[in-house]
């Protein structure tokens, strides 16, 4: 298959970490002058941007957080002026607590680069014809995939997600060659194509999955049912959006586009940076970034890198699909939800006690996340009224909808039928097998 | 007159409706009334017993949500059109009744209504001064 960048994407090793040097330094001098919370960080530290000299100095640099982008928000951490941001993206679902990032021209550019390069390596072309069904929006998958699949000169369908009738009929019609969605989002495709029973009208070749999690065996049942290949991409708001690692056609982990980004792996609970193979938390320094760049910034998810050389020919390290998440962040339906924005929600149902006791129930059925949650009835929350009960239960899963952005299936339970393990009781059961 | 009813939070599964009477019988409670109002997944158990504050402790103590309301208790005389004449009462001065059921009565000739309004106290003086009267609190507190 063929590669975008040859000079880039097979530099050796040690060129690559002179290239990333370079750049950290510039990084950092700017970051320093522009961002006031970086510049604090590295004052407490006593580092000046003159004590970095390349990537063996970046163990000594701050960490940087997903709450910082809250303590920030909305444009606190941009480190150009809002003239040069051309476009904003923020995370969906949740209320009063989106982060918010910007790209400049430079940064767009680079972003669709990140993305062709992935489309090239998995052998598109511009007589590809691309559906991207992610979401056209705030959330980053859409214009993401978009603007990448334009830059390989195939043809774009901007078909963003739902409707999934539509989506197969445009499909078959507009003999789109790719799709990009969500796993879970392909598993439904994929069993509507086969009820439909057009499978053999569908002129697909491959997919891009990304922004939730899925197994191995999840990828053999979309290439099953598709009758394509399947790859799996990476990405996150903070540090770009879907393209910052993606699959080669050997789908032995995912490439991180090291002249941009700089992954490590280290211990989640001392900060520590852990040995070469090992599993632990990613973070990020993003060194070509303008607009919102970050050093080290921890995406919470459990990982672990591979250094050598890929059958591909491509040096840039190599990530394995993360594993877990270093805090209780769960993804349900392609959503990230927090147990905390639950606990927010339930509080204000608590009359002046405490939260009212509840768990999250997780499960997948018919490859759709369904999502419960339990919650253990009250003195406050009762009264001998069925219908005021009703609305109660109606109000908690209204106001769960708009704090999520996701449906929830409110169930109200007896008091102290929800196990309490050492005082802190077991919040969240998540039966999905991936 | 007025009574002091006890209701209770139950799931709609298997047993839990048998586990309330248990404790409640353990306890020496007598169940005088009862009515259930439920949907697919849960209900509301409304009863007049005994001792309700006893019986809300009781329950507590297995885990079962109570709250003790004040309900109307109406005597109602045993024969067609009693019931209607004793809604009338209520209707023509304009009282909404949140639910009601029957309970036993061991008074000879009348049937029990108990009844959830708004102010209770208000209504019970409605009821007084219409021909129907009202029951004594013993009659039904003893059953
Ligand atoms: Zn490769």
């Amino acid at each position: 298959m063929a590669i975008l960048h040859p000079e880039i994407e097979t530099l050796p090793r040690e060129e690559i970490k002179k290239l990333q040097s370079e750049k950290l330094v510039w990084q950092v001098k700017r970051m320093y002058e522009n961002v006031e919370c970086f510049r604090n960080r590295m004052d407490e530290k006593g580092l000046k941007p003159e004590d970095i000299h390349g990537v063996e100095d970046l163990a000594k640099l701050p960490f940087s957080y997903k709450q910082d982008l809250r303590d920030y928000y909305p444009y606190g951490l941009f480190a150009e002026p809002l003239e040069n941001i051309r476009r904003v993206h923020a995370s969906s679902g949740t209320t009063g607590k989106r982060i918010v990032v910007g790209y400049t021209d430079n940064d767009l550019d680079m972003w669709s680069d990140c993305v062709a390069r992935m489309l090239k390596a998995i052998g598109l072309s511009d007589k590809d014809i691309f559906q991207v069904s992610f979401g056209y929006g705030l959330f980053t998958g859409g214009f993401g995939l978009h603007a990448g699949v334009e830059k390989i000169g195939a043809t774009v369908i901007p078909m963003s997600s739902g409707n999934t009738s539509l989506q197969i009929q445009t499909m078959v019609d507009f003999k789109a060659t790719a799709i990009c969605c969500t796993p879970s989002y392909a598993m439904y495709l994929a069993e509507e194509v086969e009820k439909a029973g057009v499978k053999d009208q569908l002129s697909l070749k491959v997919g891009v999955f990304g922004a939730e999690p899925w197994s191995e065996s999840m990828r053999h049942e979309i290439e099953e049912k598709l009758g394509i290949k399947a790859y799996d991409i990476y990405g996150l708001s903070e540090i770009l959006g879907p393209g910052v690692s993606c699959e080669c056609e050997y789908q032995c982990g995912m490439h991180v586009w090291e002249d941009h980004f700089i992954p490590e792996i280290i211990d989640p609970d001392t900060g520590e940076v852990l040995p070469e193979g090992s599993t632990g938390e990613l973070v990020f320094t993003t060194i070509s970034k303008e607009g919102f760049p970050v050093i080290r910034y921890h995406t919470r998810d459990i990982c672990s890198l591979e250094y050598a050389p890929c059958k591909c020919g491509r040096t840039h390290i190599r990530m394995n699909k993360p594993s877990g998440r270093s805090d209780d962040m769960l993804i349900i339906r392609g959503v990230n939800v927090f147990p905390s924005q639950i606990e927010e929600v339930l509080l204000d149902f608590g009359g002046n006690e405490i939260t009212p006791n509840y768990i999250i129930k997780i499960d997948r059925v018919n490859n759709t996340d369904t999502f419960d949650l339990d919650v253990e009835m009250s003195e406050s929350m009762f009264t001998d009224d069925l219908k005021s009960i009703t609305k109660t239960e109606k109000a908690i899963t209204e106001k769960l909808r708009s704090a999520l952005g996701l449906g929830v299936r409110v169930h109200l339970v007896n008091p102290k039928t929800i196990a309490r393990s050492e005082g802190k009781a077991k919040r969240v059961l998540d039966l999905r097998k991936l | 007159m007025l009574v002091e009813q006890i209701s209770v939070f139950i799931e709609n599964k298997k047993g839990r409706l048998s586990e309330i009477a248990e404790v409640l019988a353990q306890n020496n409670i007598d169940i005088s009334a009862l009515s259930l109002a439920d949907t697919d997944e849960y209900g509301v158990l409304r009863m007049i017993v005994t001792d309700p504050h006893k019986a809300k402790k009781a329950l507590a103590d297995h885990g079962v949500i109570g709250k003790v309301t004040t309900v109307l208790a109406v005597a109602i005389e045993d024969r067609p059109g009693g019931f209607y004449e004793a809604l009338t009462v209520l209707t023509d001065n304009g009282v909404e009744i949140k639910y009601m059921y029957a309970c036993v009565s061991h008074e000879k000739g009348k049937a029990l209504m108990i009844l959830s309004v708004e102010n209770p106290v208000e209504v019970e003086k409605m009821i007084t001064q219409s021909k129907d009267g009202i029951t004594n609190p013993s009659a039904i507190y003893r059953i």
